[in-house]
């Protein structure tokens, strides 16, 4: 397997063996010495075997070692002959980020952050089989399914801006709440409003730098601004769910007789009874995920005008975007000079569609799509915008975050002897959090340089860079 | 100890080893809940059944430990012990002992979210058996 560097930023696994396309790698020479030692690669063009694969493998600058599909692995299939794999999609179905911007500035909070850190850590429930407030019954649950975020704005959690920035609206239709199993439900029905346990967070921040004035604009971003971002999934539903159809796929594949280089790529024709069922009832955990952050931002804002004692207006607490990380979606893309419609797998990679495109909202036509990409917790996150580049070479696709560097044992081993909540208090971030052994396993050591990831991916032309953000609080599982 | 951590950049594994097929499907469930809780404060008061099938062996151990966790992250108990009383290629019967999690007692270790097919491996080595597992966490 070689690696050929094409530019700066771009190198290719030229088709081999099994291979249907070639393997193309997205980094830069610092980043892609990371991974040459473990099985990104490997997996990446396990990925380029599959049935109906289009273009080639893709792998963003973020990449890492995963089970399947490398974590930053983009892949896109014909909708007759591909597949569709919830291997492919991951675990944590529309696992994702939100990021929203308040009119307040560092400066006039800068007292009140500690007791905002505890407020939110209290109304924010987090770790590992934290339970949420709300109680719903099975029937509301299936209403959560098929109608996503429009289902918490018609109880009270959000406003209308809200989802007119979330990607599909907070809502893919073809959600059908009956392929959902029993198991899943019950999980389900009681974690709605959680925030969850590993890399999962909410994060109080401030606008560091702007990088394109114009598109900040547009976005609602300006320097000293405090924002709030949020990073969570869908909860032990989508665990199910995607564990529940893998089960599935892996006995119909061995009746097939598709032959795999790894189970954990169990996948189903994109029409067939089984390809069909498993989209719909990923639609269902990804609306799910809308609803939860949906419901955590709307937390988000009762504990900023409690701890401030301001109201709605003064806090102007907007949603800028809400992206998903784990998905697949069909979509339209040029293929080799044709537009055909493909079903675009986005594991760990975050959608990135230009200025135009068709299913942006009026506010983000002029400048293409916000793309949120939060790095480790002591750093700094980033806001892109998407490029006609992306449309053209990476199905509208880029990275989604800094990506991890250090396996949580190599974390934990690290951070013996040391105080990780006095080192990010000395770089002025507050801390919060549930797992004995959260702060280690997530230092910011154990995280790839996020500045890299955003300048590869701007030097690939597949993004560009739009605002920095700096932490000031993080809330943990 | 009968199995090892093995390291993957975001997720975790195990090596298990045994001398039979039985104590390895039983040393993979106390190397999950070990990473879980620390066993040595459960009970095993309460007992459940499991009967558990698979198209294979590397199958038959996933779906074994997935049924395991789902005791866990599905109905919050916290498993001290499984006893594999019969077991063939595609089957197997277990009697599970376990406490129902209580936050004031049990402290959740790591979060283990999920039995992964990645990179399953079950197989004979040198008198015995060796298996490895990675999990989403």
């Amino acid at each position: 397997m070689e690696l050929i560097q094409i530019d700066s930023y771009r190198w290719e696994i030229q088709k081999s063996g099994a291979m249907r396309v070639p393997a193309r790698i997205y980094s830069s020479e610092r980043l892609i010495e990371a991974v040459k030692q473990d099985e990104t690669f490997r997996q990446l063009v396990n990925v380029a075997q599959l049935p109906g694969i289009l273009s080639a493998a893709l792998a963003m600058p973020d990449m890492h070692w995963g089970y399947g599909f490398p974590i930053g692995g983009v892949a896109g299939f014909d909708c007759e002959e591909g597949v569709i794999s919830p291997g492919g999609v991951g675990y944590d179905i529309n696992c994702g980020v939100r990021l929203a911007v308040t009119r307040l500035t560092h400066e006039e909070i800068r007292t009140r952050m500690d007791h905002l850190a505890d407020c939110l850590y209290q109304k924010i429930p987090t770790g590992v089989g934290s339970t949420g407030t709300l109680k719903l019954s099975n029937a509301d649950l299936k209403k959560v399914l098929k109608q996503g975020s429009p289902w918490a704005l018609s109880r009270g959690y959000g406003e209308g801006a809200d989802i007119e920035h979330t990607e599909d609206k907070g809502c893919m239709p073809d959600a059908d709440p009956n392929t959902i199993s029993k198991r899943a439900m019950e999980r389900g029905r009681r974690q709605l409003g959680t925030l969850g346990s590993g890399n999962h967070f909410l994060e109080v921040g401030v606008v560091e730098k702007i990088h394109d004035q114009a598109v900040a604009d547009a976005f609602g971003l300006a320097e000293g601004l405090v924002t709030v971002l949020l990073h969570t999934g869908s909860r032990g539903l989508g665990h199910q769910t995607c564990d529940d159809f893998l089960a599935a796929m892996t006995r119909n594949l061995n009746i097939d007789g598709m032959a795999l280089p790894d189970r954990q790529l169990a996948c189903a024709k994109i029409g067939s009874a089984a390809g069909i069922k498993y989209y719909r009832a990923m639609a269902c955990a990804a609306n799910y995920a809308w609803t939860n952050r949906q419901i955590l931002l709307n937390n988000a804002r009762d504990a900023f005008q409690q701890v401030l004692g301001i109201s709605p207006r003064d806090l102007g607490m907007k949603q800028v975007y809400d992206i998903c990380h784990n998905i697949a979606k069909f979509e339209q893309h040029t293929v080799e000079g044709k537009i055909r419609r493909v079903c675009v797998h986005r594991k760990g990679a975050t959608r990135a569609f230009p200025p135009g495109h068709p299913d942006l909202c009026e506010d983000f036509k002029k400048t293409g799509q916000p793309i949120l990409i939060p790095g480790d917790m002591g750093t700094a996150s980033y806001v892109l915008a998407g490029t006609q580049r992306a449309m053209d070479e990476t199905f509208g696709s880029t990275c989604h975050g800094a990506g991890r560097l250090m396996s949580r044992n190599a974390a934990k081993k690290s951070a013996k002897g040391r105080s990780i909540e006095k080192e990010l208090l000395s770089k002025g971030v507050i801390a919060r959090w549930t797992g004995k052994s959260t702060l280690a396993e997530e230092m910011p050591q154990a995280y790839k340089d996020v500045t890299e990831v955003v300048h590869a991916v701007e030097g690939s032309g597949i993004s560009k860079i739009v605002a920095r953000l700096r932490p000031l609080a993080v809330i943990k599982g | 100890m009968p199995y090892e951590l093995v390291d993957h950049t975001a997720d975790m594994g195990v090596t298990v080893r045994a001398g039979n097929l039985r104590e390895l499907f039983e040393t993979a469930c106390q190397a999950m809940f070990d990473q879980i809780v620390d066993r040595r404060n459960l009970k095993g008061r309460d007992k459940t059944q499991l009967r558990i099938t698979g198209i294979d062996l590397s199958d038959l151990m996933i779906n074994w430990l997935r049924e395991l966790l789902f005791l866990w992250n599905g109905h919050q108990y916290l498993v001290k012990q499984a006893r594999v009383v019969h077991i063939e290629e595609k089957a197997l019967n277990a009697r599970i002992a376990y406490d129902p999690y209580n936050p004031g007692i049990h402290e959740v270790l790591t979060d283990i979210k999920a039995v992964t097919y990645h990179g399953i491996d079950v197989r004979e080595a040198g008198a015995g058996w060796q298996a490895t597992v990675i999990f989403d966490v």
